[in-house]
């Protein structure tokens, strides 16, 4: 086996984005017919390596080999016909076209007179809904699925092809743990069939059972690899992090404070139901959940962007009759959106101008103008505050990286002087010590007095920063949970059930 | 070629627009293209040619002002020629109907300020309908302007049955073509407007929020920023604009018609782009606006002096914009390397 | 299975074509009652001829709208197309085939012009198109000063007839070349969109670009082929109008564009790409043709037409979108709760 050929090897590849050093020399390979699991933090740098790989982005220096050849340059039709395929952690799907027209899209592409007939195509998605033993309805439009059964789309894509090396981007993150297993099952047989797959991931657990080797990156560098047999969790999180995280609780029992957020049987139909809680004074409160759990949605009813549909949402003792979350924020609501980059920062404008977004009215003057000077004093003084590292106000929000973005949005909220700060996934895509940064603006917030309700589907995050956590599953809240009362594990275990 | 189709060109491309002092290169082709003509067309540099200018910029001017706001949300208000016709339309039939022609002069004022509010009024209501079934049905821009276009274009022509309607009363008309110390009124109109417009704009909550919508619409909602509200004021700000340039072609046509000045719209859209407006939305000044305007308004006015027929001039436009952003494009993807160097 | 049953009633409902289709029989039945002359046969293909042009432009918009762009200049491609077709064979007296080959190719070349602004300089559609737009037009009328062209050969001008018959009333009903050649390139485009796989790589990018380019569909020669494609297909109707009306005009075709691309949009083409059909874009155009023949049957004022086409554009826009934005929430309860 030593001296096999791998079937994919990169050479010092690397890749830059603008100023950004999205990957640093990259030396990497995959073996033939291996399961290999490519596992760091979110904004690592992982999926860049795969769209790299896949022909997406172009490489800046370095050479990517297929079984001993060069093959640059590459673009995604050459990689899909030198045998890779990947399932993009955006699915990439048409939300136009119908499922069985996605799955088979390899029907669709070649030459621009070739025929095309629809039974094929169904068949084709048909066969291959059935290894995965899913039931989709074929002539659904792409665009009326729900998560899951889009995320299953996207893997019947990546299946029907024919192909020889398999990468999956975060494929399992809205799945249950039975369809789980039934992926894997089938990545079984693929390997059994001299397929190799990579599975991409920030968690290592699920996959830990089938993988041959670990490669870990960080910052957009390789760490390293390892057979699986060699590394533990533990020692994955402390390489993944570049930290010796040690999980302490920070859990207090906060059940004497003035209660601040209640929430009664709150129900919108179809997302969520008889949701309750309180939320007290100066108390972290975590929410997790699977994607599509009805987590965001019920962030964004108390945001005020939904309207609830039965139950009641009261703030210090006063009910809430959200019509807009221009409500809430008046109320004393503020949120911080899963997603930074669509919903949380207006990427092209000024850093200046993101952050006095939702005060502006306070800044008129006479004649309803904003001065220049006070645009510019409140955001810098929230840069200051937050410890922004920014060029210059004025320029674009998308000059900087995750971490700093994701400040920008917390000095937006924080403008607004919150008394309920609800974060939804807040550390996607933020480097490890803008991670850290980010749980001491919350631990800071939560001694000031403000109730924060944190989103999260990574326990470990929940575990070590908030007071209580809530069990979210298929809309309604099963569970309430003290950390340290139960191991991580357990409440992982708990959630993929 | 590989290279501008990677996807940081654009992103390259729109950052570059944004930046202040984006203006140089166009300041810069409005001065070789004074200097061209200077050379080229004895006399060009003239006070006819000045004053020609000052009368002839208004009209184009505000109408594109009117463009202008709208694309900066990233829409279009493809009705704004429309709206002013029917605007000066109604003006005129006003003051035709209602001045009896032994009027006092008094009389004649009060119908004048009759006809000027219901005016205002008729493009304020086109303008709120307008934003309100951008805002509230979320069908695109271009599809409800269009929309809105072939409907008030069809209720104009209707009722006048494609005809002008002349008979602009003497004081109004007058005052329209008046000069302030050799400088057209009209013009001071125009110079009004874009220093009102560009204050609105930077320095105001409205102004930030239209730039905001123009980036990223639901990111701006997600901030608490009525996004419905301020479309619907977005495209009464731009009708309001209208009216102006209705009082320009009253002043100028000393009639209204149905059909003035169509020409006009898509010449608009132009301007905007060539004075950095992104297309896409978010970015753009009115300060950019006008110098792109003063630029076409001197080929304009130079191939004219040369003889040249305006059917030339049209299509050197369109020129001028294709070659000014494919300019920007190599700038922005060339600079960066010339840079690295 | 009624659940499958359902689901797929509601995807029907909202095929803006079903809708199209409802609003064109109460239509016609309306006209059919009260205008005389509506429902005969010479006024049906009267009225196909008249529109014919129209349609075949529609068809080549509806392609470069569904990949997601869009082009205002199809009608100035047409005329200068037209016109260069017509100099080729009256002035130099070239034979039709060249003459046809070199309208259509004017057509194309102007077409890839506007996709090489649009894909490797990335203009947004509108603008690249709007500034060729003037671009040609302007140079058009320049260089022939609004001339028109009177003298264009027999075999352009001569009306072809492929199949005639007289009816009892002493009507006479021609199929002529332009109705042929319009349900030829419908025909053509419908094979193209859906069965070729040209069609749905374009259905693709309109629907999500990245992810087109992501599975291997070459956007920069989809791009070239939908712009391309209108072009063609701008200058065929160029050279049918001038037959049609046995002359060339330089700027007979100016001010068709929104109408072609009301068509196109009523019969359900998306600015936002990825969506439309082809029978749709037809019944767009039968809609307006009917509303404007009925309604000059009907006696009403000509200038009245402009005001209906804003009407229809708003409502039927507004209906497509508010009612597919309908129904969008996704299912995350297992059970639908026993009281909403």
């Amino acid at each position: 086996m030593k001296d096999e050929t791998p079937f994919l090897r990169l050479r010092s590849v690397s890749k830059r984005f603008g100023g950004v050093q999205a990957l640093k020399d990259i030396d990497w390979e995959v073996r033939p017919g291996e399961v290999h699991c490519l596992v760091g933090e979110n904004g690592c740098g992982k999926s860049t390596l795969i769209k790299t790989v896949a022909g997406v982005h172009p490489p800046t220096t370095g050479d990517i080999e297929i079984e001993g050849r060069s093959v640059l340059p590459l673009d995604p039709a050459k990689a899909k016909a030198l045998g890779i395929q990947v399932i993009f952690q955006d699915l990439s799907l048409f939300p136009n076209l119908t499922v069985a027209e996605n799955i088979a899209i390899e029907d669709s592409l070649g030459p621009a007179l070739k025929p095309i007939s629809r039974r094929h195509m169904r068949d084709v998605a048909r066969k291959v809904l059935k290894r995965l033993d899913f039931e989709i309805d074929l002539d659904a439009l792409v665009a009326d699925l729900p998560v899951a059964e889009r995320q299953i789309t996207a893997i019947a894509r990546g299946l029907a092809a024919e192909a020889r090396l398999i990468f999956m981007d975060e494929p399992t993150a809205s799945l249950t743990r039975a369809e789980v297993d039934r992926l894997l099952a089938i990545v079984a047989r693929l390997q059994a069939d001299g397929i190799a797959v990579v599975f991409v991931s920030h968690r290592l657990d699920e996959v830990v059972e089938i993988a041959e080797r670990v490669t870990v990156v960080r910052d957009g560098s390789k760490v390293g690899t390892w057979p699986v047999a060699e590394v533990d969790q533990r020692r994955i999180a402390n390489l993944m992090t570049g930290l010796d995280i040690e999980t302490g609780v920070v859990a207090r029992d906060m059940s004497g404070a003035e209660p601040l957020l209640e929430v009664d049987r709150l129900s919108r139909r179809g997302e969520f139901a008889d949701v309750s809680f309180t939320l007290r004074k100066g108390e972290v409160l975590g929410i997790v959940g699977l994607l599509g759990s009805g987590r965001t949605e019920l962030a964004l009813t108390l945001f005020g962007m939904n309207r609830s549909e039965g139950g009641q949402i009261r703030l210090e003792g006063r009910e809430l009759d959200l019509r807009s979350n221009r409500d809430a924020v008046n109320a004393g609501i503020a949120y911080v959106s899963e997603d930074r980059l669509s919903l949380g920062v207006v990427l092209p404008q000024s850093i200046e101008d993101n952050i006095v977004l939702a005060v502006m009215k306070r800044l008129t003057t006479g004649f309803g103008l904003i001065p220049t000077a006070r645009r510019k004093e409140l955001a810098a003084e929230w840069v200051r505050r937050l410890a922004v590292k920014i060029p210059g106000l004025d320029r674009p929000v998308q000059t900087l990286s995750g971490g700093n973005q994701q400040r920008v949005v917390l000095a937006k909220w924080l403008a607004t002087h919150p008394k309920v700060l609800i974060l939804d996934s807040p550390t996607v895509g933020v480097d490890i010590k803008n991670k850290q940064g980010i749980y001491e603006v919350v631990a800071e917030l939560a001694r000031e007095g403000v109730g924060v309700i944190l989103i999260s589907d990574e326990v470990m995050e929940a575990f070590a920063t908030c007071d209580r956590v809530l069990q979210m599953r298929a809309g309604r809240i099963v569970g309430e949970v003290v950390p340290g009362t139960i191991s991580e594990h357990e409440m992982e275990e708990r959630i993929y059930a | 070629m590989a290279d501008l189709s990677d996807r940081e060109g654009a992103g390259l491309l729109r950052f570059f627009r944004g930046l202040p002092g984006g203006h140089l290169g166009l300041l810069a082709l409005l001065a070789a293209l004074l200097l061209l003509f200077a050379v080229l067309v004895p006399g060009f540099l003239s006070q006819g040619t000045l004053n020609s200018f000052m009368y002839q910029l208004p009209l184009l001017g505000l109408l594109s002002l009117a463009m202008v706001v709208p694309l900066l949300t990233g829409g279009l208000n493809l009705a704004i020629i429309a709206t002013m016709n029917q605007c000066a339309l109604l003006m005129v039939w006003i003051m035709r109907t209602f001045i009896a022609p032994d009027a006092s002069s008094a009389a004649v004022i009060g119908v004048i300020a009759i006809a000027l509010v219901a005016g205002l009024l008729l493009c304020i209501a086109i303008g709120v309908v307008t934003g309100a079934l951008v805002a509230y049905t979320g069908v695109h821009p271009i599809l409800v302007t269009l929309g809105t276009k072939s409907l008030i274009d069809g209720i104009s022509i209707y009722l006048t049955r494609g005809m002008a309607l002349s008979g602009v009363p003497e004081p109004l008309s007058a005052t329209l073509n008046a000069s302030v110390l050799g400088v057209p009124l009209i013009f001071l109109l125009l110079v009004g407007a874009a220093i009102a417009l560009g204050i609105v704009l930077k320095h105001t909550p409205f102004g930030i929020a239209c730039a905001m919508i123009g980036s990223n619409i639901e990111a701006t909602r997600y901030s608490a920023i009525d996004t419905r509200r301020v479309l619907v004021g977005v495209y009464t700000l731009s009708s309001v604009t209208c009216f102006l340039a209705a009082l320009v072609i009253l002043g100028t046509f000393n009639s209204a018609s149905a059909d003035y000045a169509q020409s006009y719209l898509l010449v608009t859209i132009l301007a905007a782009v060539l004075g950095g407006v992104d297309p896409f939305g978010g970015f753009g000044t009115v300060s950019g606006l006008m110098i792109a305007l003063a630029i076409l308004q001197v080929i304009s006015s130079g191939l004219n002096q040369f003889g040249l027929s305006t059917y030339l001039t049209v299509a050197i436009w369109g020129g001028t914009l294709i070659a000014v952003v494919v300019a920007q494009t190599l700038w922005a993807v060339l600079a960066p390397r010339w840079r690295r160097k | 299975m009624p659940e499958r049953a359902s689901s797929a009633f509601a995807r029907w409902r909202r095929r803006p074509e079903l809708w199209l289709l409802l609003v064109i029989l109460i239509v016609g039945t309306i006209f059919s009652v009260t205008a005389r002359g509506f429902l005969t046969l010479p006024n049906i293909i009267d009225l196909l001829e008249t529109y014919s042009v129209q349609a075949i432009i529609a068809m080549g918009l509806f392609v470069v709208l569904v990949s997601g762009g869009i082009d205002i200049s199809f009608a100035a491609t047409a005329s200068v197309a037209q016109y260069c077709a017509a100099l080729l064979a009256a002035r130099a007296g070239l034979p039709a085939p060249v003459v046809i080959v070199a309208g259509l190719t004017v057509g194309a070349a102007l077409g890839c012009l506007n996709a090489a602004l649009i894909h490797y300089l990335r203009i947004t559609s509108i603008i690249a198109t709007i500034s060729m737009m003037s671009i040609t037009f302007s140079l058009l009328m320049y260089f022939s000063g609004g001339r028109s062209i009177y003298d264009l050969p027999d075999w352009w001008t001569t009306r072809v007839t492929f199949y005639r018959t007289e009816l009892e009333s002493g009507d006479i009903v021609r199929i002529t070349l332009p109705i042929v050649v319009m349900a030829a390139v419908a025909l053509i485009t419908w094979v193209l969109m859906t069965r070729a796989s040209v069609g749905r790589q374009i259905y693709a990018m309109g629907g999500n670009p990245e992810a087109a380019r992501r599975v291997g569909a070459k956007i920069g020669l989809l791009t070239f082929f939908a712009y391309g494609y209108l072009g063609v297909l701008a200058a065929l109707g160029g050279m049918l109008q001038a037959h049609r009306v046995g002359e060339s005009v330089p700027n007979a075709m100016v001010n068709t564009e929104l109408a072609v691309l009301s068509a196109a949009v009523l019969g359900g083409a998306s600015l936002n790409g990825g969506a439309g059909t082809v029978p749709g874009v037809l019944l767009g155009i039968v809609l307006l043709a009917i509303l404007q023949n009925g309604l000059n049957l009907l006696g009403v004022s000509s200038y009245f037409f402009q005001i209906v086409i804003g009407i229809t554009i708003l409502v039927s826009t507004s209906i497509t979108v508010i009612s597919s934005r309908r129904g969008r929430r996704h299912r995350i309860l297992g059970e639908e709760p026993a009281n909403g």
